[in-house]
């Protein structure tokens, strides 16, 4: 039972790096832009914010910082694939390169410090019921705000007007020029956002969820992310259950080797991975529904005519 | 008031443009990485030395950027084929790794063996195996329409560990005084020195990259599976009124690149290596994408990219002894070349024109 109440209660905090950046990329996406340098961004930022929390000890500075230079990897990412029309696989890869490699380099000199964990929240009353007390109302502050803006970007992609251009970008730039709408500044924005999404989710990862800085720390979740959004088909409720569940299973490995069942710890770490190829496989199976619900402009380059 | 530029796209692509595209790249990695370096408090001069120039001035340099080059040039030849296609596998790292393990059981089951087929045997055990790695992500593209991104990339993941666990557990040397790793090889399973009695580490294992650049030249340029690989990638309509299937493009590319850095696998343990350890390699699947750019996905361009790659390498490791410069400098120089080359190869199929100015644009 505690060992359950473990893995359900930090199946939040787990999810929320994932859930943060896979929200981000959801927006791009519906712009009609793939950005894979979601990884690179996120280790860049996690250095930022680490570098910046360990010196001021303030996690707020930590976070600004990280989303400052992760959205400064996306105007770069945006620049190539919005002014230069590169392909957007390629400038995703490289920019993402390059994040991982500044980040390398300016966490050498912090290699295995440490950092203090900001506290939880532990609402009153709420937080001392029994068993759902700990895993809902003992989190800490972000995994609540990556909740409300979930809420927030159902409503805007939804019910918006801001959210219809979008979608309509995405679907059809060419229509949304004709109709008077800024193609490539909305483009620009929504990836923007992005990196905005993508700092935070380093942030977290690197000053709350594990506040011990080591090179590569991002370990491959910035890609999990990319695939949450194809396992949500592009609608953001499904995107946040994908990511509670890829934060459970991530936290099943802890638990697993905590009880000590004679699993390798290798098959564990595994896990995540695999279940990533296999969910994607089943969802993308369905190719009519991907092609249903994929914007229809996803990865192509749109140049204003004349 | 501020000129205004845009780009015009050019009704063929500019061939001096394409020329000027490696070296615009290279050009302006240089200036923005001693930029950086500048900002982080490391005199240029020295940095630039020892990137470019002392890679060259000894034989024991020139041996190490062979050493490095080798696995470069054979992994960028085998995703280019697949790049050219659009097909993206970013999985040569764990591919390199598979087809190390596979090829390793040969010298680890026999490790007193004289038999000079040892070699010979691992070569193709590693091919295959590298093969039959990436062909899971053939199959989930191919059948299930999964994106071989992720799953190239997620497969890299499980392959570390596959490594790990075996080093740790049934593959370790017991006598390998704890330390995660195999037992060390016989030496008919390693490449033979390039130079016979010297304390050069350079193999003959780059006769063989060399002799497989030459067979994806062969592929690309003369035969008809080149071609409509090329069409596949540049236009799909194009490709299906030529009788051609996307899915045996996917086969063709994930197969090459799986094979190709099966072989470089071989080439690390039975080079430098001569065992199974954690680090098989210093990222050179990834390294290998930017080689394959900037090599302008062409076989003879990617040998000089290759070596251009090992160099910055072999620069690095003296960088980080002669100027303080980090070891993930290289990873660093790899991002930027790759955004420097894509943007620099728009002037390709674009001219830059001036905008008239009339007040406000």
């Amino acid at each position: 039972m505690d060992t359950l109440v473990f893995v359900l209660a930090g199946a939040f905090a787990t999810a929320t790096p994932l859930l943060l950046a896979a929200l981000g990329e959801l927006v791009v996406e519906k712009s009609g832009v793939i950005n894979l340098s979601i990884e690179g961004m996120m280790a860049l930022a996690a250095v930022i914010a680490f570098m910046i929390t360990y010196t001021s000890g303030s996690h707020i500075l930590g976070f600004a910082g990280g989303a400052l230079a992760a959205m400064a990897l996306s105007v770069v990412f945006a620049g190539l694939v919005l002014i230069f029309s590169t392909n957007q696989v390629a400038s995703g890869l490289a920019v993402g390169i390059l994040g991982l490699g500044l980040s390398a380099l300016l966490g050498r000199s912090f290699e295995s410090y440490t950092l203090a964990a900001p506290g939880k929240l532990d609402l009153p009353l709420l937080g001392d019921i029994p068993v759902l007390g700990p895993i809902l109302f003992q989190q800490d502050v972000i995994v609540y705000l990556t909740l409300i803006a979930g809420a927030g970007l159902i409503w805007f992609i939804g019910k918006s007007r801001g959210g219809l251009i979008l979608r309509v970008i995405g679907e059809d730039p060419h229509i949304a020029h004709n109709l008077g709408f800024g193609v490539l500044r909305v483009r620009f924005l929504a990836i923007l956002f992005g990196g905005f999404m993508a700092g935070l989710a380093g942030a977290y990862a690197a000053t709350v969820l594990t506040p011990v800085w080591s090179q590569g720390m991002i370990v491959g979740r910035g890609w999990i992310a990319l695939a949450l959004v194809v396992f949500g088909t592009w609608r953001v409720l499904r995107v946040m259950i994908g990511a509670y569940l890829f934060g459970a299973l991530l936290l099943a490995d802890l638990a697993v080797q905590s009880l000590n069942i004679g699993i390798p710890s290798q098959i564990m770490t595994s896990m995540p991975y695999a279940m990533t190829i296999i969910v994607l496989a089943v969802v993308s199976r369905d190719a009519l529904k991907i092609k249903l619900n994929a914007p229809v402009a996803l990865g192509e380059n749109y140049r204003p005519a004349h | 008031m501020i000129p205004r530029f845009e780009f015009i796209p050019r009704t063929t692509p500019s061939t001096s443009a394409l020329a000027m595209v490696p070296v615009l790249t290279i050009l302006l990695t240089v200036v923005c990485s001693v930029a950086l370096f500048t900002a982080m408090d490391k005199s240029p001069g020295i940095v630039l030395y020892s990137f470019f120039v002392e890679p060259f001035l000894n034989s024991y340099n020139l041996s190490e950027v062979l050493i490095k080059a080798a696995p470069l040039i054979l992994i960028a030849q085998g995703l280019a084929i697949g790049f050219r296609a659009k097909v993206w596998n970013i999985g040569a790292e764990g591919q390199l790794m598979i087809g190390a393990i596979c090829a390793a059981l040969i010298p680890i089951t026999w490790p007193d063996s004289t038999n000079m087929l040892m070699l010979p045997a691992m070569i193709v055990t590693g091919a295959v195996a590298g093969a039959a790695w990436a062909s899971i992500a053939a199959i989930l593209r191919t059948r299930f329409n999964a994106s071989e991104i992720i799953v190239t990339l997620m497969l890299n993941q499980i392959a570390l560990q596959i490594l790990y666990y075996l080093i740790n557990g049934p593959l370790k040397d017991p006598r390998g005084f704890s330390f995660p790793q195999s037992v060390p090889f016989p030496e008919v399973a390693m490449y033979p020195p390039l130079i016979p009695d010297s304390f050069l580490r350079a193999n003959t294992s780059i006769y063989l990259v060399l002799l497989i650049s030459v067979l994806v030249w062969v592929f690309a340029k003369r035969s008809f599976s080149g071609f409509r690989l090329l069409v596949g990638g540049l236009a799909l309509n194009a490709a299906h009124y030529a009788g051609f299937s996307a899915s045996r493009a996917i086969w063709i590319s994930l197969l090459a690149g799986g094979m190709a850095a099966g072989l470089a696998g071989v080439g690390e343990i039975s080079g430098p290596i001569g065992k199974l350890q954690p680090i098989l390699s210093p990222g050179y699947g990834f390294a290998a994408i930017i080689v394959a750019f900037l090599g302008g996905l062409n076989p003879i361009g990617i040998v000089l990219a290759g070596f251009f790659m090992a160099v910055i390498y072999v620069g690095a490791d003296g960088a980080v002894l002669s100027a303080g410069v980090p070891a993930s400098a290289p990873v660093v120089f790899q991002g930027l070349i790759l955004i420097f080359y894509l943007s620099s190869y728009t002037l390709v199929n674009f001219r830059i024109q001036r905008l008239p100015t009339m007040g406000k644009a």
